[in-house]
């Protein structure tokens, strides 16, 4: 479908990912320089000109504050980018880095652009998760007339709509920690992993800071669960039996152990068409197939993964077989096992280095980052199609497919 | 031309205007469109007058203002007009905000809605400290909201926080209680505050008065609505809220956005915003329901509007109750409560003190959160006198019988109760059960005989069900309603038939729910219908309450008495199979439809899917909603058509105050005109297809469907909107 003008990936890189608090290692660090950092970082590995760059679409999610204003054109000008790259920040909560490259292969695709950097970033640590406010919980109206809940009492309702019990969250979640331990320990991501340095270039951060090798069923099950007080004392578990009413009650199932960590971190992506590549001198690693955005029932909000995978995977003419490796990021972990249950995919396909409950998730970074990781390992294990999706806030999924060149 | 007045002006010679709110040939003030329009025009007069340099409002009554006229409200129709009318009134408060003149208002007693509205939009706020003073905005307990500004000046003077449980409660606070929460300014002895008013009126001289929200820099105190503390307020807020109202009120839910709206903005956009909820609040099948029943019908109910005219009101000085059960003993504690001299017999004197014990813990328990004195409690507690003795009952106006529900030993008592009462001594029965002409036999007096069903726990019930025997007299029931008044609670006159009202069209949404569950319906399904319709319990949860055994006793005698008249259902199978087969009967054996663990709460049986498998397709909710409202309705239609119950009022106040009927949809006889007689008979129609002939309408109803179709014209005439 896009042969005409094609969406190629050139390269992707990312900066470790730390703990999205104040004794997080990347808390000193502005958005802007995190961005930025991942901006520099694609510009001095590939060296193309950047006056020649079209766009820089970054996701970002709460865009209030030091990540207002359009950071990613503040970031491009802090990163040195040359003044004629224009910049646009985009916000589709938890796929807003994927859906920031989606909109770079679509420019390209349509033939108005040439090279594109997208990628993402988020600082929790500095500006806190709802930081934007938003008319969807705090509007009276709004939250009534859509059922409002917060995304950790829909992840909790996903698992009592479909029976996994905390134990079948917790050996995912222990299954994530060891994945990710060994991609570490195996240089999985050291293809794409910058280091965060300071104003003196001296290392702020260069490893995923959240991983926690140790985890076992065992230390999981001390933990409690995160959503259970305000889902009681808040009402908002009677608000999504009110939406689900074959539910009896909501059990709360998923804790800080089997949820994806808060985290910051950027990541960029370098997108291109195949003559933009020729002409400065890049190598193509992989071309974006299709990618398909879905709204679902908000409530519930998190089951998007499933069916924008399945839009894809129609543009595309392909079946889920079809796919050699599945990013699909970790927000919670129901969300992932519903996933692979809808599509009949194993564990042994999907996040095969970890995920979001090991390594954290940046919420307007990781999309992309999940596209590098994709990449990196079909590389590492010489395969060839790779599907990243992420489940979305209010009721959205988002999903890209991509081939190896 | 006006033919009342409500606002009387005087100027003294201090420059104060006074508007006193004095509603001629009413005891009280209430605000109607004739007096919104002469308040209109005397606001608009004090301003334009230079003589005038402030003004104050104030009462000739003994209240200030007891809130709008709720036949005004009721009577819109029209959403601009109700708009326009209502804008109208903002126009002029913020008149008296912004005019430069100082308003203060004297509250020399009981305000509320409107009346505290125009008190809101004052600069200043005197109250006098009266016992009886009632303050507060209670709009929402009626399904409104406060359309006069109350939602935007409210939190603008006491933060956001604070007026919220104000607003969405309806609570209407003691002098004390207003004063601490910032509802007024002063709070002075009572008679003092016109003059506190005008020493405040004087002082403001100087410079131009205003209020505080329309001075540069103002902040809502506590934080405004995008505050991370505002943000976190409705955050908590609106689900919180939704949890409650299951979405069966709209009211709470639009002040909620008045607030989150109108907050972000100037008073004068604030206006606009309040009145557009309140437009959509006043005009909602809600508010017109709840405004139907609980004010309007339980008015005529409380005035005793069905007591037989012509037979003077009786006096209850002395009662007899037999029986110091639970019921028997709540009757007392209620009889004593209200100053009347109770006879508490039972068969032992340890029985019958315990009764009085019951009385004395309720009592205690009332002293020990301030609101009786010992002194109070001793003295309510000398009115019951625990006795064995039927000799005691001597010169009682009234014996109430609250025994087992066995005929044989409820006449026994009524013979002897009768051999020593005089001949216009009432005799009435508690049974629940048993037909009461059928009890009155057992008496030599069959005309002074009827039921007085009080509900458990009778304190806490208001209500009290009259069933009039066939030999039941019209002056038996009229001094019966009078007893039923003078111990306050409200009473509902039904004409004897098995289950009465109550018992018989609350039973229909149990067995709704177990042919529900007998059809293959998810139980937790069930439950949430049952929620959602807005009773107060799910109907598997209710049933467990009641005891599934009694249910079945209940059931194998209606087949006894009935013999081939009587339909079995899909609910008495499930009863008997829980009862006989797997030995579940209810709560109190702490195994039913639910289990009850001693740890965490209760849960359905895990197994119940087992013995009731549950269908591959579920109904969806709203369909079982459906159900399990509308089969009320047919039931309590029955009821009027067979005769048990003759008025909408009693049969819709009689639900909300017996079984927890959710006044959002009036009652189950206010629910058929809420949703249109027409489309009720249809969809009747069509359940009665579906699921079977308990659905069938009765042929009155028909007929008056068919009428009103005939009858219904588009649009009838629009009524006349604002007053101007």
């Amino acid at each position: 479908m896009s042969t005409a003008s094609g969406a190629y990936v050139y390269d992707a890189v990312r900066t470790p990912r730390g703990r999205g608090r104040r004794d997080g290692a990347l808390h000193a660090v502005t958005p802007v320089d995190l961005a930025a950092t991942a901006l520099r970082a694609i510009r001095d590995r590939q060296g193309f000109d950047t006056a020649a760059v079209d766009d820089v679409v970054l996701g970002c999610v709460e865009a209030v504050g030091e990540q207002g204003m359009n950071i990613a054109r503040i970031a491009a000008l802090v990163a040195g980018y040359d003044l004629a790259a224009p910049g646009m920040q985009v916000n589709r909560f938890c796929s807003s880095g994927l859906d920031a490259c989606n909109i770079a292969a679509a420019q390209l695709m349509a033939g108005q652009s040439e090279l594109v950097v997208a990628g993402g970033v988020e600082s929790m640590s500095r500006v806190p998760m709802a930081s934007s406010g938003g008319a969807w919980s705090l509007d009276p109206q709004v939250a009534f007339s859509t059922c409002f809940v917060p995304q950790g009492i829909s992840a909790d309702g996903i698992a009592t709509l479909h029976g996994y019990a905390r134990g079948d969250l917790d050996a995912y979640a222990v299954e994530s920690q060891r994945r990710a331990q060994r991609a570490w320990d195996e240089g999985c991501f050291a293809r794409s992993v910058v280091p965060v340095t300071d104003t003196n270039d001296l290392p702020v951060l260069g490893r995923d800071e959240t991983i926690r090798a140790d985890t076992t069923l065992e230390s999981l099950a001390a933990l409690r669960p995160s959503f259970a007080e305000q889902g009681a004392t808040l009402g908002f578990d009677s608000v999504l039996i009110q939406r689900y009413p074959e539910l009896e009650r909501v059990d709360h199932v998923h804790h800080a152990g089997n949820s994806s960590g808060i985290a910051d971190g950027a990541a960029a992506v370098l997108f291109g068409s195949r003559e933009a590549g020729v002409r400065h001198g890049l190598r193509p690693r992989a071309r974006i197939v299709s990618f398909a955005s879905v709204g679902t029932e908000p409530t519930i909000m998190l089951t998007g993964p499933a069916p924008a995978a399945e839009k894809a995977l129609r543009r595309a003419g392909m079946a889920s077989a079809d796919i050699d490796l599945f990013e699909v990021n970790e927000a919670f972990a129901a969300v992932v096992l519903h996933f692979m249950n809808v599509l009949g995919v194993a564990h042994d396909r999907v996040n095969v280095n970890g995920g979001a409950i090991a390594m954290g998730h940046p919420l307007g970074a990781t999309g992309a980052m999940l596209l590098g990781t994709v990449l990196d390992e079909l590389e590492r294990r010489d395969l060839a199609t790779g599907l990243v999706t992420l489940c979305v806030g209010a009721g959205m999924g988002t999903a890209t497919i991509i081939e190896r060149i | 031309m006006m033919t009342r007045r409500m606002v009387h002006e005087t100027t003294g010679s201090d420059g104060i205007r006074t508007l006193r709110f004095d509603l001629d040939g009413r005891s009280t003030n209430v605000l109607d469109r004739a007096a919104i329009g002469e308040f209109h025009a005397a606001v608009a007069r004090a301003i334009a007058d230079p003589a005038v340099t402030a003004v104050l409002l104030a009462s000739g009554k003994e209240d200030f203002i007891a809130g709008a006229d709720l036949e005004m409200v009721r009577e819109f129709a029209d959403p601009a007009d109700l708009r326009d009318a209502t804008l109208r009134l903002h126009r002029t408060l913020r008149d008296m905000e912004t005019c430069g003149k100082p308003f203060a208002a004297a509250i020399n007693g009981t305000a509320l809605g409107g009346g505290f509205e125009l008190c809101l939009a004052c600069h200043h706020r005197v109250l006098g400290d009266r016992p009886r003073t009632r303050i507060g905005l209670p709009e929402v307990t009626l399904g409104l909201l406060p359309g006069g500004g109350g939602t935007q000046r409210l939190p603008r003077m006491i933060g956001i926080p604070a007026a919220l449980p104000l607003l969405l409660e309806g609570r209407r606070l003691t002098p004390q209680q207003a004063m601490q929460a910032g509802l007024v300014d002063a709070l002075v002895p009572a008679g003092e505050e016109e003059e506190s008013a005008r020493r405040w009126l004087l002082a403001q001289a100087a410079q131009p008065a205003s209020q505080p929200w329309d001075r540069k820099g103002y902040r809502v105190p506590g934080g405004d609505v995008q505050s991370p503390a505002g943000r976190q307020v409705f955050f908590a807020a609106n689900a919180m809220l939704r949890a409650k109202t299951l979405g069966n009120y709209p009211a709470p839910h639009r002040i909620l956005s008045c607030v989150y709206e109108g907050l972000q903005v100037d008073m004068d956009t604030a206006s606009k915003i309040e009145v557009s909820h309140f437009v959509a609040v006043a005009l909602s099948p809600q508010a017109k329901n709840m405004i139907r029943t609980l004010f309007f019908h339980m008015g005529e109910v409380n005035r005793l509007v069905r007591r037989p005219s012509g037979v003077s009101t009786r006096r209850f000085g002395k009662v007899g109750v037999l029986g110091a059960g639970m019921m028997g003993a709540g009757i007392a504690h209620a009889q004593a409560t209200a100053g009347l001299d109770t006879v508490l017999l039972d068969t032992s004197m340890e029985l019958a003190g315990k009764g009085r014990d019951r009385s004395r813990r309720l009592l205690e328990a009332r002293q020990a959160k301030g609101r009786l004195t010992a002194q109070a409690v001793e003295a309510t507690l000398a009115r019951i006198h625990p006795t064995t003795d039927f000799a005691d009952l001597a010169g009682c106006d009234l014996v109430i019988e609250a025994v087992v529900e066995d005929r044989a030993v409820k006449a026994e008592v009524t013979r002897k109760a009768e051999a020593v009462v005089g001949a216009d001594c009432l005799l009435a029965s508690n049974t629940s059960t048993l037909p009461i002409t059928n009890l009155a036999g057992a008496s030599a007096r069959p005309g002074n005989f009827l039921g007085l069903h009080f509900f458990s726990p009778v304190e806490r019930m208001q209500l009290v069900e009259v069933i009039v025997g066939r030999e039941t007299t019209d002056t038996t029931l009229a001094h019966a309603l009078d007893y039923v008044r003078a111990i306050g609670k409200t009473p509902i006159v039904v004409n004897d038939a098995r289950g009465f009202y109550t018992s018989r069209v609350f039973s229909t949404y149990v067995r709704e729910g177990l042919a529900m569950l007998a059809e293959g319906v998810r139980p937790a399904l069930i439950e949430n219908a049952g929620r959602q319709a807005g009773m107060p319990v799910g109907p598997l949860a209710i049933a467990d309450e009641l005891s599934l055994d009694l249910i079945e006793r209940i059931n194998v005698q209606t087949r006894r008495d009935l013999g081939a008249a009587y339909v079995a259902t899909a609910a008495d199978e499930v009863i008997a199979s829980m009862v006989h087969r797997l030995g579940r009967i209810g709560r109190k054996a702490g195994q039913g439809f639910y289990d009850y663990p001693q740890e965490g709460g209760k849960h359905l049986w895990p197994q119940l899917g087992e013995h009731f498998v549950p269908a591959p397709v579920q109904p969806g909710v709203d369909m079982l909603v459906r159900r399990l409202l509308h089969i009320q309705s047919v039931e309590a239609a029955r009821c009027f058509e067979e005769g048990v119950i003759t008025s909408a009022a009693d049969a819709d106040v009689g639900a909300l105050l017996g079984w927890g009927y959710p006044a959002a949809h009036g009652g189950p006889i206010g629910y058929i005109d809420s949703i249109g007689v027409g489309r009720f008979v249809a969809e009747c129609d069509e359940l009665a297809r579906r699921c079977g002939p308990r659905y069938a309408v009765p042929t009155s109803l028909r007929e008056r469907a068919a009428a009103q179709g005939a009858a219904d014209s588009p649009a009838g005439a629009r009524r006349a909107g604002a007053a101007h």
